[in-house]
C-alpha cells in the first residue's frame, strides 16, 4: 500500500477525512493537506522540537509520527491554542519579555509550555527548562523564554486564588 | 529528510503482526512507538519495503505484579513507566532511568519494547534490564520464548530476535528488602544520548552488598555488565578495594572513540560513576575520595 490510505482524525476539533501516503508524517499532513502551518517542520528527526503537536491531549512529535498513526485520534495543534484562547496569556507573556525573536521555534515552545503548566502550577525555573529541554532556540538563549512561563504560571496561580 | 516510501499495515493482533513479519522478513520493520525508527526512516538510514505498526495492539500494553516479578507489556511508554505506581515501588531504577530518556514529547510515545529491540548501546532501558536481571519475551510463529537480558543485546542495534519474532513483554525481579539502586549518566545537554552512564542495582545488608550488578552504557557496542562488582559483594568495602576495583574496569570495558568522547574520557567516566554509585548505594560519602 505505497498508494494513498483513508485517514479520520480529529483536528483542533474537527473531524477531518483523507486520503494519505504512508510516509507522510504527522507535521507535514497538517502543513501540506490541511495548511496548518504553525506547526514548524525543523530537525525532522526529533531534536529540535518545533513540530511539538498534541495528539489525545499529549505533546508529541508530529515529525516522529506518522499520520496514518494518528487515525481515530484527536490531535491539536498551535492554531488550535491559539483560537480556543487557552494560552493566550501565556502567548502576551512571550511577546511582553521578548522570549521569542524569529518565532521558528515559538509554536512548540508555546505547546511544551503549556504542557508543562497543566500538570504543575508552581514549576520551578529548573523543571520549566526541564520541560523544554527537547525544544531548541537559536535566537533567545532561553532566559526570556523561561521567564514568560514563570510569569505565567504566577499569574495563573493569582488568578486561581 | 523524508522518509522514503514504504507499505504500512496495522496490525490486528499479534498473530496478525506474526504473519506478516514471517511473510516480508527482512524487508519489514515492527513499528510501536516509532521514537527511533521514524528518526531513521527520515534519515533514510533505514528503508524497509513495509512497516508492522503493533501500536493498536492492547494486549501488548500495562504493567501487572505477578507474584514475584513486574510484566511490563512491550507497547508501555517512557511516560506510564515515570507514572507508575507499581514501577516506583517495585522497579525504581527504571523510574529513575526514564527520567534521562530524552523529552516528555518523545517519552509519550516511546516504548520500552521498542527501546529494548532497537538496542542502541547509549540507550538507557537496555542497561536498566541488566541491572535488574530482567528477562525477555519474545513470541514467534513457533510460540514463547524466554530470554535473560543478559543473552539478549548482542551488538549495536543487534538482538538475538529472529525476523519473525516479536518483543512482547519483559519480567523484571521485584525490588527485596535491603534493595538499592543507583543510575546516572553524563550527557551533553539533558535528554541527549549519555556520553557514558550506570545502573545499579544492589542489596545491602548490614552495611556490605550481598548482591551488585553494574550495566555500563555508552562503553561498547552494546550495555555490558561489570564483572568488577563482583569484587565487592560480601566483603567489607574499603578505599583500597574500591581503588582495585576501578583498576579492574579497564580489563572488561573497552569504550568507543566519537565525537563526544575518547575512549580514555570514556573509561574514566566510567570509573566515576562506579565510585558514586558505592558512595551513594552503601550511604559512605568518605569512600567518594578512594578513586576517580
Amino acid at each position: 500500500m505505497t498508494a494513498p490510505m483513508p485517514l479520520t482524525l480529529r483536528v483542533n476539533g474537527e473531524r477531518v477525512d483523507a486520503d494519505v501516503l504512508p510516509r507522510t508524517n504527522l507535521a507535514d499532513f497538517l502543513r501540506e493537506h490541511l495548511q496548518l502551518t504553525g506547526t514548524h517542520v525543523g530537525c525532522e528527526h526529533g531534536v529540535c522540537g518545533a513540530c511539538t503537536v498534541r495528539v489525545n491531549d499529549e505533546i508529541v512529535r508530529a515529525c516522529l509520527m506518522l499520520a496514518v498513526q494518528a487515525h481515530g485520534t484527536s490531535v491539536q495543534t498551535i492554531e488550535g491554542l491559539s483560537d480556543s484562547g487557552e494560552i493566550v496569556d501565556l502567548q502576551e507573556a512571550f511577546r511582553a519579555r521578548n522570549a521569542l525573536q524569529c518565532g521558528y521555534c515559538t509554536p512548540g515552545m508555546l505547546m511544551a509550555a503549556q504542557d508543562l503548566l497543566k500538570q504543575r502550577i508552581a514549576p520551578s525555573r529548573e523543571e520549566i527548562r526541564g520541560h523544554l529541554s527537547g525544544n531548541y532556540c537559536r535566537c533567545t538563549g532561553y532566559h526570556a523564554i523561561v521567564d514568560a512561563i514563570e510569569a505565567t504560571a504566577d499569574a495563573r496561580r493569582r488568578s486561581a486564588r | 529528510m523524508k522518509a522514503s516510501a514504504f507499505d504500512y499495515a496495522r496490525a490486528t493482533s499479534i498473530d496478525d503482526a506474526l504473519r506478516l513479519l514471517a511473510t516480508h522478513g527482512r524487508a519489514a520493520r515492527v513499528l510501536a512507538g516509532g521514537q527511533s525508527l521514524m528518526p531513521a526512516m527520515n534519515l533514510r538510514l533505514m528503508s524497509p519495503d513495509i512497516v508492522v505498526d503493533i501500536g493498536g495492539l492492547s494486549e501488548l500494553k500495562g504493567i501487572a505484579v505477578r507474584e514475584s516479578t513486574l510484566h511490563i507489556g512491550a507497547l508501555t511508554r517512557h511516560s506510564d513507566l515515570l507514572r507508575s505506581p507499581e514501577i516506583t515501588t517495585h522497579a525504581p531504577l527504571l523510574a529513575a532511568a526514564v527520567a534521562h530518556v530524552a523529552h516528555p514529547a518523545i517519552r509519550n510515545r516511546g516504548t520500552i519494547g521498542g527501546s529494548l529491540a532497537h538496542a542502541d548501546p547509549a540507550a538507557e532501558l537496555p542497561a536498566c534490564m541488566l541491572a535488574l536481571d530482567a528477562t525477555v519475551i519474545a513470541r514467534g510463529s513457533r510460540g514463547e520464548r524466554r530470554v535473560a537480558a543478559s543473552d539478549f543485546f548482542t551488538g549495536i542495534f543487534e538482538t538475538v530476535l529472529a525476523v519473525d519474532e516479536l518483543l512482547v513483554a519483559v519480567e523484571v525481579p521485584i525490588a527485596r528488602k535491603n534493595s538499592a539502586h543507583f543510575f546516572h549518566e553524563f550527557a551533553r545537554r539533558h535528554g541527549d544520548y549519555a556520553i557514558a552512564g550506570l545502573a545499579a542495582r544492589a542489596v545491602v545488608e548490614s552495611g556490605h552488598f550481598s548482591e551488585l550488578r553494574l550495566a555500563y552504557f555508552a562503553l561498547g557496542d552494546r550495555a555490558v555488565l561489570a564483572n568488577a562488582a563482583g569484587k565487592l559483594v560480601n566483603v567489607a568495602v574499603t578505599p583500597a578495594l574500591v581503588r582495585e576495583t576501578s583498576a579492574a574496569l579497564a580489563e572488561e570495558l573497552d569504550p568507543h572513540e566519537d565525537q563526544q568522547a575518547s575512549s580514555a574520557m570514556r573509561l574514566h567516566l566510567a570509573r566515576v560513576l562506579l565510585t558514586r554509585a558505592i558512595t551513594a548505594l552503601l550511604g559512605r560519602p568518605e569512600l567518594a575520595g578512594a578513586a576517580p
